[in-house]
């Protein structure tokens, strides 16, 4: 619902098409791509009416803009129109609407993680491993807000270790990178953390809360929709 | 055992992997300040992807180049169809010359046919110069990294090592006295040696020469002084030309140790006067990897090993829970193509963060290779049944909004009224070390429906001061 | 064995070919990084990888320098094969065999020019007899010209001709090691130590 309020502020006429599901990535990072494959195609006939379609999860959006490719002729325009029209959340704020800044109060101490699929998928911020630079999506969202600062980790993108049935697969090795992002941002001072994409926050927040720590987890949009109070 | 298994095992050893990781991410950070202080990096990068890719793309050609050049110059250039013929060619020629003793200096490709067992059955002793080689080989162990043999042992483990097998003092542990005696030892066995063995970094084709890469000066030692060099070169190994290595070259060290260039990187071209130079040229499965349209780039791979050090599973797990003679990413595409049932759980080994494709200096895109490998596994019928039920199962919920939205609600409320030991127990892999989300009591789509009448209702009345709490 | 071998690899290669793909162009002088001073960054990049450059006026001078140093002094088999630029123990053309270089504790020899980005230096085996003399000794002196330093490998490849020496090599400091738990080692079974002399008039 953060989202719908975020949208709203930018008066964005929005609309939930209640007969979707999934876009079928579980499936797809299973290597089950016949088993993903209606799913894609659910996905854009429910969805090639609409001008922009937009989704608080960069891996979300990744599957559809990178991997749809394989259900579809490459010749196919509702899928490659689809497929143009896909936006994750911070990316159509910045991108599409030119949001440059974005006025609100959240006196907090926020530790930014950076979702795999959102930055090196779909190149919404720097990559440390690459020598390129390039604007951060969430961050030129966030770092206006009133009172806001943000934490300065040993390891700024390194992937919290869901990766889907990875966390369950390889539950071990899964919940030792979540460990030690948490532990991250515990040394940095994090009083929130967040993200564009709930499975990395999701998996974060299952060990914060087992572990007990006191750190808040919120999307980046549950972020903006409070800071509008 | 599958990969899984043996990674639980490496990181029930917390404060062992917690040092294995860091000293890894030591080693990318090494990568990341070289990379930096090079403005053109990125261009290195495409460049070196498309000469490889040009090279792939006429390949016999240019193999047949390199040998017409490398046997003008006295070079004797031999094929080997798979790793069976290679070791037996190896030998022979190793017999042919009445060699007793061999050093050897690091070739992931002789560990991939599992040369030394083989020489060793045919009474050929094969000493590994490298230092990192030479420790697990006296360990009787695999190497866990392929440019790093050892990073998986303490200095406490080498100094055992070296005391059991050349008296090192007992307890002894300081890297200078371990390095300075494995010199003394292995000095000896350079100087007594009656023939050496290295690999390729790469090959020339325009010249019909090739360079081998060390820091150690093995490679160097171990081929200068007795009458026979035999080089065992992949045959993707490749370059056009001689100014293709300044590419390579200024990108190798620095993705693989984050060093501006090996100690030595040497060029050979031909036989020394009064010796003999012979070139092993091996296919074993890459002219099959080459067929491939969507596995073709993994041969651009150039063995540096960065892949490994940015991989945040490969740095919690160690090389050795690949069981593969190339792990980490590179080894997860490689070695299931060439035995996908042995290997089936390695494209898994990843959350497919990507960090892997950004740090390949040849830019594979390996992340995208290890996705296409498990639609791969697919196709072979080698996922397993729970897995591929489980999908099926979930394809089928997906299908339907109402089954989609029953289940949901289904899981909602159970998630809010079932005590906690029904929901937490070993048939939840995910609630071992985690917490479940809170169930809202709603679904999402519930409170969009019911915030869109709310919005509706609103707009409908008799309008008696505008705003009100949103 | 192998000729069929042979066949069978460049047949199974020839009907798995990708699309065609350009080779990119890539000049000795083009878009690679150059250096204000190349010779103060070779130096620079020599040090951080545990060598030591010093730059002198004439080979005399040369000579003068290394017979400060202890190991020079101390070194009881030496080989020079620079002219004026240390006095050898052993006459290097009455050796035959490699072998019987193994006790060399100091050796002087000469390299073509340097590479500033890496601290590397080309060597060819037509300067030695025997080219283990580049590994084998315990420690190395190079002499290189001092005007001949290029910024990097793109240049340096465009002033040789690799197949011109059965060996050439870049040489870039002492040899080392960091196989031990990552803890770096300078003197792993190369050379344990190297001292450039850039040489301003040769």
């Amino acid at each position: 619902m953060a989202t719908v309020k975020v949208l709203e502020h930018f008066g964005i006429d929005h609309t939930f098409p209640a007969a979707q599901t999934c876009c079928g990535q579980p499936m797809a990072n299973s290597g089950c791509m016949l088993e993903a494959k209606p799913l894609a195609l659910r996905f854009v006939e429910i969805f090639k009416k609409y001008q922009y379609i937009v989704a608080p999860s960069g891996s979300c959006v990744a599957m559809v803009r990178n991997h749809y490719t394989s259900f579809f002729d490459k010749n196919d325009v509702e899928a490659n129109e689809v497929r143009r029209r896909t936006y994750e959340l911070s990316e159509f704020l910045t991108q599409v609407l030119k949001v440059d800044s974005f006025d609100g109060r959240f006196p907090h101490k926020v530790g930014m993680h950076q979702s795999c699929h959102g930055l090196r998928d779909l190149r919404l911020g720097p990559s440390s491993e690459v020598m390129t630079q390039r604007p951060e999506t969430v961050t030129e969202l966030l770092r206006n807000l009133d009172g806001i600062s943000f934490s300065q980790l040993q390891r700024p993108d390194e992937c919290c270790g869901f990766g889907g049935t990875f966390a369950v697969a390889e539950e071990a090795v899964s919940c030792m990178m979540g460990d030690d992002r948490i532990n991250d941002h515990l040394n940095a001072g994090t009083e929130v953390l967040t993200a564009g994409d709930m499975s990395c926050l999701m998996h974060l927040e299952g060990l914060i809360k087992r572990q007990k720590h006191n750190i808040r987890v919120m999307h980046f949009a549950e972020i903006l929709a409070e800071s509008i109070k | 055992m599958s990969h899984p298994a043996l990674a639980q095992i490496f990181v029930d050893d917390k404060p062992r992997a917690q040092w294995h990781d860091k000293a890894l991410w030591f080693v990318r950070q090494k990568r990341d300040r070289m990379a930096s202080g090079v403005p053109e990096w990125e261009d290195l990068r495409q460049h070196a992807s498309e000469i490889k890719q040009h090279t792939m793309s006429l390949l016999p050609d240019y193999l047949e180049m390199f040998e017409k050049n490398a046997t003008a110059r006295g070079v004797k250039v031999h094929w080997a169809a798979d790793a069976e013929e290679h070791n037996r060619i190896v030998t022979e020629i190793l017999q042919q010359h009445q060699v007793k003793k061999l050093v050897k200096s690091k070739s992931m490709l002789t560990e991939e046919c599992h040369l030394n067992p083989y020489l060793e059955k045919h009474g050929i002793e094969v000493v590994d110069t490298d230092l990192g080689e030479w420790i697990v080989q006296l360990r009787d162990e695999p190497p866990s990294h392929i440019v790093l043999p050892a990073i998986h042992l303490k200095k406490e483990d080498v100094g055992d090592t070296f005391h059991e097998h050349i008296g090192t003092e007992k307890g002894a542990s300081d890297p200078k006295y371990l390095t300075e005696a494995a010199r003394n030892t292995l000095r000896q066995r350079f100087c007594a040696a009656d023939a050496g063995l290295t690999g390729v970094n790469f090959a020339i084709a325009e010249t019909g020469g090739f360079v081998v890469c060390t820091n150690e000066g093995n490679a160097d030692l171990g081929v200068s002084l007795p009458k026979l060099h035999i080089a065992s070169m992949g045959i993707e190994k490749l370059l056009p030309r001689a100014s293709d290595l300044a590419v390579f070259l200024r990108l190798l060290a620095r993705s693989a140790t984050g060093q501006p260039i090996t100690t030595y990187s040497s060029h050979f071209h031909g036989p020394r006067e009064g010796s003999e130079l012979h070139v092993v040229l091996l296919d074993n499965g890459r002219s099959e990897i080459l067929k491939s349209p969507e596995f073709r780039r993994s041969l651009s791979c150039i063995r540096c090993g960065a892949c490994m050090n940015t991989c945040p599973v490969y740095r919690r797990s160690g090389g050795h829970s690949y069981e593969s003679t190339v792990p980490g990413p590179i080894g997860s595409i490689l070695t299931p193509l060439k035995d996908p049932e042995a290997h089936s759980s390695l494209p898994f080994a990843c959350s497919l963060c990507g960090s892997c494709t950004d740090v390949c200096p040849v830019k594979i895109d390996l992340h995208h290779q290890l996705f296409a490998m498990r639609s791969f596994l697919d196709r072979k019928k080698l996922l397993g049944m729970p897995k591929k039920l489980s999908m099926k199962f979930a394809s089928g919920l997906m299908s339907s909004k109402w089954v989609f939205s029953g289940a949901g609600k289904a899981a909602r409320t159970a998630l809010r009224w079932l005590p906690r030991f029904a929901v937490y127990n070993p048939l939840n892999p995910w609630g071992k070390q985690r917490d479940l989300p809170d169930a809202p009591k709603d679904s999402f789509r519930a409170q969009y429906a019911a915030y869109q009448k709310d919005q509706a209702e609103k707009k409908s009345r008799p309008s008696s001061g505008a705003g009100g709490p949103s | 064995m192998t000729q069929s071998s042979r066949q069978q690899i460049l047949t199974r290669l020839r009907a798995a070919l990708p699309e065609s793909a350009a080779l990119p162009n890539l000049p000795a002088r083009g878009p690679w990084q150059t250096f204000d001073n190349p010779y103060d960054r070779f130096c620079e990049v020599l040090e951080s990888v545990g060598g030591i450059c010093f730059r002198v006026p004439t080979l005399v001078a040369a000579n003068e320098r290394l017979n400060q140093i202890a190991e020079w002094n101390e070194a009881k088999v030496r080989v020079s094969v620079v002219d004026g630029v240390g006095v050898p123990t052993v006459d290097l053309a009455s050796i035959d065999d490699p072998h019987d270089l193994e006790n060399v504790d100091f050796a002087v020899l000469s390299g073509h020019f340097a590479v500033a980005e890496n601290g590397a230096i080309w060597v060819t085996d037509d300067t030695v007899k025997h080219r283990v003399l580049y590994f084998l000794p315990q420690r190395l002196a190079m002499v290189i010209p001092a005007s001949e330093i290029v910024n990097n490998m793109h240049e340096a490849y465009g002033r040789i001709q690799i197949g011109d020496n059965v060996f050439g090599a870049f040489i870039s400091g002492p040899s080392k090691t960091a196989d031990i738990e990552q803890s770096l080692v300078i003197g792993a079974h190369g050379a344990r130590a190297l001292t450039v002399f850039a040489v301003e008039s040769l």
